[in-house]
């Protein structure tokens, strides 16, 4: 389990960062390297260069304005659970932290660095998918803005660009009467999640749900919203009825095959659990 | 000392040095210049090797060698079976280096030797090997019919070995049976992940001769012996040096690991140290597992419960190879009748090839599976004969004046007759009964479950056989300067301990602080008289030796103090570092008494000056040392043990089935147990809780997987679920002291105590919670959120 040779560019600037990729086929960006070197070390991953981006000033700022929170690319997970700021206005962030591997691997990998890894059980990329997020990437052509949605395709998979990089994440902050809640299960605490579950609940005045938003991950090839279970909740008052319409409406989403940790059965049951406890617990914050 | 420190809670000497990663493991012997190692492994389960190029990997630069089959000279052998028995046809061991034909993922192909691990790696991927792969079965029920691919074309059906005891006369008792109670139990492969992997290095001295190896393993003594006789060298010029270990639990007592050859081999023939330091994925597709049995059991009793037979028929996967011999499921064979006044049993077995990592014992060795099968039977006789599960335990545990209960006709792995020696089995389950409290649990289960919960209340009994022979010594030194304690024995640890109850057994005998007891194991330049570090045996057998050492130390020093202080040897003590004149403030200090025992002694220190105060050590005529007399305060003896002394405990639990999640939690976990006396509590308590933490693993999470194909597919610490700290329940240990009467010290063994039980302690407390919907049986570990998804969906 060591790696093989590779190069290593440690670049001052996000130019000089962006053209070290461009210019080198096969090299990788390293940030807190929690996911990448261990691939480095079963040789699943061989980089011709890493470009670390440690020492690239202005990366690990965390800036809360217009409504979002914009998250350098090398802000680690840690900083941002721990970020006070952050948590008054996004108390959720804090919440799902916790079921993020554990904290000395928190207080290396970075939270960028989990969204372009893009595991397909990860928690972050939910929380973005579920936020309607955002990433912005810098590459050679300039830099474009990623909604979430459109980022990540498959199993460690995303759309950037080889080329780019991804410099900041956008959390948007939820509205002041959304109630937010995250539940998952894994069968060690810490690992990735068998199924999770996010949801976000926004009620009109007669206490009829006017917005749902609702994200998994650990269910199939992405993190991915909900959409017709989203629908089956909106304007109802969510009683028994439309929680288990709501679950119906998810189970074609629950592609995962049959592996190791769990049955294609027992995952699509896992999330139909897991959505109605996190819708509920989501309604009852919401004002 | 005027306290025993024999039963005291002390400290473990090491934990300071440990804790603080002082250790001083195989990666950390400083080998100036040392060559590293990196294998060239199998990636088909089976499959024929049509040619070898080694051409592009030898001109990498940085490569010292690469070695496959012909070029390792007599090293290519079948290496040896540890322990040969009738029972098994054929028997099967590894090459060093694969010839022809390779039987799993993770067999030694070829060896790189390197600058460093890095250039070792690379060049392993240069070698090129044409494979031509072959046909597979990895189930064992598949493996044993007739048309399966065979591992071994030596061996039809993949039978390694077959194996049928009798205790008894079971034929005649199964017409007394009123009823019969069958059941099929499955335990999966695990392994023991050890926290530090497996290591060897070695340093050839051509100016003298000396091989010295640096070797994680649980047995340095035979590594030695084996060693010497395969490179045909004295023992005395192999030095094997086990330093400090990170853990063994059976995985690192095989002899041989093809590393354990090729590396002493490569720093003969390279001239330079050499290294080989194990990495995770190793571990996991190169070094031993276990576990995986299926069993058959029928419960012939009476509608009292009585059970007058047992029969058991189980199938064994020993992997591709069974270097170990059958010792894994003729430990497993003879505890399948637990802690039951069952005078009837058949007991028969199977040992099964598959093309996976070869199977040697992994803490428990059997009596998990064995524990598994009689302990779920024990629950479905109850169920069957409608009574209660303490019940029906309560009439067939051998009582109190029933020891010694001899199982005639059953061989245990010592090669004697199975014989529970000693116990108090009904007042065992009568606390946890109490600690238990059924009664009101059933109360509460009700009540739960009307609000959706699911509770269930898990039980299950073990025996342990426990400190096999032959034999472990003591040597025991009191040196002049300082009267510190040197002892030695033949054992090494890897983390159990040792170092702390040896020395509270020898500083009761010799009066002496604990803390100035030193413990040297591990170094066959220290002693080399003995076995290895395995079966629950340091306690027993060691230990015994070294109180039997102690003991003539002790008289030596009572004598010797007798004379210097002019006393008579019945009123001398020896207390606080010194021996007194009982009733008086006279002393002297055991470097005193050291010193002056020895002929000839030089005046460089206070000991010395000091013992120039007293009359002589020793009371003859003629010259210094009198006939038969040795000089100074030290002595070696040994213990060989009748046979093996027997263990047991009783574990209860209160689980919670989340219907939502399909997770089990243990919301309260009780062990009972007596190892007989006890030496150290909190040493007796670490391992039962590490023990039981394994076991966890094992009832709950850990599965080794393989493909159809035989590929090892969780070969990691993220897919392979070794329970974290997290997932350990709260666990409440409580104590019965049986003592053995098979050994001075009236211990028993703790090492593999823990797990055993686990995990049909856990399948009875799931079964017990589900069974009112109708889900069930669980007769099959690791139970997974999957199992309990589809128990509650055919409920």
């Amino acid at each position: 389990m060591k790696p093989p040779l590779f190069d290593y560019a440690s670049p001052e600037t996000i130019a000089d960062a962006v053209s070290a990729l461009s210019s080198n086929p096969g090299a990788m960006v390293l940030a807190g390297g929690q996911s990448l070197v261990p691939a480095m070390n079963f040789r699943l991953a061989s980089p011709s260069v890493l470009v670390d981006l440690q020492r690239i000033p202005g990366l690990d700022t965390i800036s809360i304005d217009d409504g979002v929170i914009r998250v350098g690319a090398m802000v680690r997970h840690r900083d941002l659970e721990l970020d006070d700021a952050v948590n008054a206005v996004h108390p959720l962030i804090r919440e799902v932290m916790a079921h993020v591997a554990h904290v000395p691997i928190r207080n290396r990998g970075t939270v960028v660095g989990s969204l372009c890894h893009a595991d397909a059980a990860a928690e972050m990329p939910l929380l973005l998918v579920l936020t309607d997020g955002a990433v912005k990437a810098v590459g050679p052509k300039g830099e474009r803005i990623i909604a979430a949605r459109d980022l990540f395709q498959f199993h460690m998979t995303t759309t950037r660009d080889a080329d780019e990089i991804v410099t900041e994440a956008h959390f948007p902050v939820p509205g002041t009467g959304a109630g937010l809640a995250f539940d998952e299960f894994a069968r060690r605490h810490g690992d990735y999640a068998i199924a999770a579950i996010g949801a976000l609940i926004e009620k009109n005045g007669d206490g009829t749900v006017s917005r749902a938003a609702l994200a998994a991950c650990g269910i199939g090839d992405r993190p991915t919203r909900l959409a017709a279970s989203e629908a089956a909740l909106t304007g109802t008052r969510l009683d028994d009825a439309d929680l288990e319409a709501a679950v119906r409406a998810a189970r074609d989403e629950i592609t995962a095959p049959d592996d190791m940790h769990a049955t294609n059965a027992y995952r699509k049951h896992l999330t139909g659990a897991l959505i109605k406890r996190v819708v509920a617990a989501a309604a009852a914050r919401a004002k | 000392m005027s306290t025993r420190a024999f039963g005291s809670r002390v400290n473990r000497n090491i934990d300071s040095r440990l804790l603080r990663g002082q250790g001083a493991y195989v990666d950390d012997i400083p080998l100036p210049g040392a060559l590293h190692v990196a294998f060239v492994r199998s990636p088909f389960a089976r499959a024929r090797i049509t040619r070898i190029d080694t051409a592009e990997a030898e001109a990498c630069p940085g490569v010292a060698a690469v070695y496959t089959c012909d070029t390792i000279g007599h090293l290519d052998i079948e290496m040896p079976l540890l322990i040969p028995h009738g029972s098994m046809d054929n028997p099967r061991t590894q090459r060093p280096l694969a010839r022809d034909d390779v039987y799993y993922v993770g067999q030694t192909v070829a060896m790189v030797v390197a600058t460093d691990r890095y250039t070792a790696e690379d060049a392993a991927l240069l070698v090129d090997v044409d494979y031509e792969p072959l046909e597979v079965e990895t189930d064992i029920e598949k493996a044993v019919e007739d048309g399966a691919p065979l591992v071994h074309p030596t061996n039809p059906n993949n039978v390694a070995a077959h194996f049928v005891q009798v205790s008894g006369d079971p034929q005649s008792a199964y017409g007394e049976a009123e009823h019969v109670t069958r059941i099929r139990v499955q335990v999966d492969r695990s392994t023991a992940a050890p926290m530090e992997c497996r290591a060897v290095a070695a340093r050839y001295d051509r100016v003298t001769g000396e091989l010295t190896v640096w070797d994680g393993t649980q047995a340095p003594i035979s590594v030695r012996g084996g060693l010497a006789s395969i490179f045909r060298i004295d023992e005395d010029k192999v030095r094997v040096i086990a330093p400090d270990v990170g853990g063994g639990f059976g995985q690192k007592v095989l002899l041989f690991y093809p590393d354990e050859l090729l590396v002493p081999m490569a720093a003969m023939k390279l001239g330079r140290p050499v290294k080989y330091i194990e990495d995770r994925r190793e571990n996991f597709i190169g070094s031993s597992q276990e576990r995986t049995q299926i069993h058959f059991i029928e419960l012939h009793a009476k509608k009292s419960g009585e059970i007058v037979a047992l029969k058991d028929f189980f199938l064994h996967d020993t992997g591709a190879f069974i270097p170990y011999g059958i010792a894994v499921a003729q430990v497993a064979s003879t505890s399948i009748a637990g802690p039951y006044r069952i005078r009837n049993i058949e007991v028969e077995f199977k040992a099964v090839y598959t093309p996976t990592v070869p199977v040697t014992p992994y803490r428990g060795c059997g009596r998990p599976q064995a524990c598994f099968a009689i302990e779920r039977a024990m629950d479905q006789l109850a169920d069957d004969l409608g009574l209660d599960r303490f019940e029906v335990r309560r009439r067939n545990l051998v009582r109190d004046d029933e020891f010694p209960f001899h199982r005639e006709g059953l061989l245990f792995a010592d090669g004697l007759r199975v014989s529970l020696d000693s116990g108090q089995y009904l007042k065992a389950l009568a606390m946890v009964e109490e600690a238990l409290d059924p009664a009101s649990f059933a109360a509460e289960q009700e009540e739960a479950r009307r609000a959706g919960k699911h509770l269930g209340l898990g039980l299950a009994f073990y025996v342990e056989g426990t400190g096999l022979g032959p034999y472990e010594g003591g040597h025991i030194k009191i040196h002049p300067i300082t009267g510190k304690v040197y002892v030695n024995t033949g054992l090494t640890t890897q983390g159990q301990g040792h170092d702390t109850v040896f020395a509270q057994i020898v500083a009761d005998e010799l009066g002496c602080a604990v803390e100035d007891v030193i413990m040297v194991e591990g170094d066959t330049k220290a002693f080399d008289w003995g076995v290895a570090t395995f079966a629950s045996r340091a306690a027993v057998v060691s230990g015994n030796a070294i109180y039997k050492t102690a003991k003539i130390v002790r008289d030596k020093t009572i004598t010797a103090a007798a004379n210097m202080l002019e006393a008579e040897a019945s009123d001398i003590e020896l207390r606080d570092g010194a021996a007194w004149i009982a009733g008086t403030d006279r002393k002297v200090p055991l470097a005193a008494i050291a010193t002056a025992t020895n002929p000839l002694r030089y005046a460089f220190n206070e000991a010395a000056q000091a013992a120039t105060q007293f009359a002589p050590a020793s009371r003859h005529d003629g010259p210094p040392l009198d006939d038969g007399q040795h000089p100074g305060l030290e002595a070696t003896d040994y213990f060989s043990p009748e046979c093996a002394t027997w263990s047991y405990g009783v574990h209860g639990a209160i689980v919670e089935v989340d219907p939502a999640t399909c997770q089990v939690r243990i919301r309260k976990y009780i062990c009972i147990h007596d190892c007989g006396n006890m030496i150290n509590p909190t040493i007796v308590e670490g391992q039962v809780m590490g023990g039981i933490a394994q076991g966890l693993g094992g009832a709950l999470y850990e599965r080794v997987e393989y493909d159809e194909d035989g590929n090892p597919s969780n070969a990691n610490f993220v897919d392979f679920l070794m329970p974290y700290a997290t997932e350990m329940p709260n666990v409440e240990i409580l104590h019965l002291e049986t003592p053995s009467p098979l050994n001075p010290l009236g211990v028993k063994g703790v090492g593999e105590a823990g797990c055993i039980a686990v995990g049909a302690t856990v399948a009875s407390g799931v079964e017990d919670a589900l069974r009112p919907l109708g889900g069930g049986p669980f007769r099959h570990t690791p139970i997974t959120p999957s199992m309990i998804h589809q128990a509650f969906e055919t409920a």
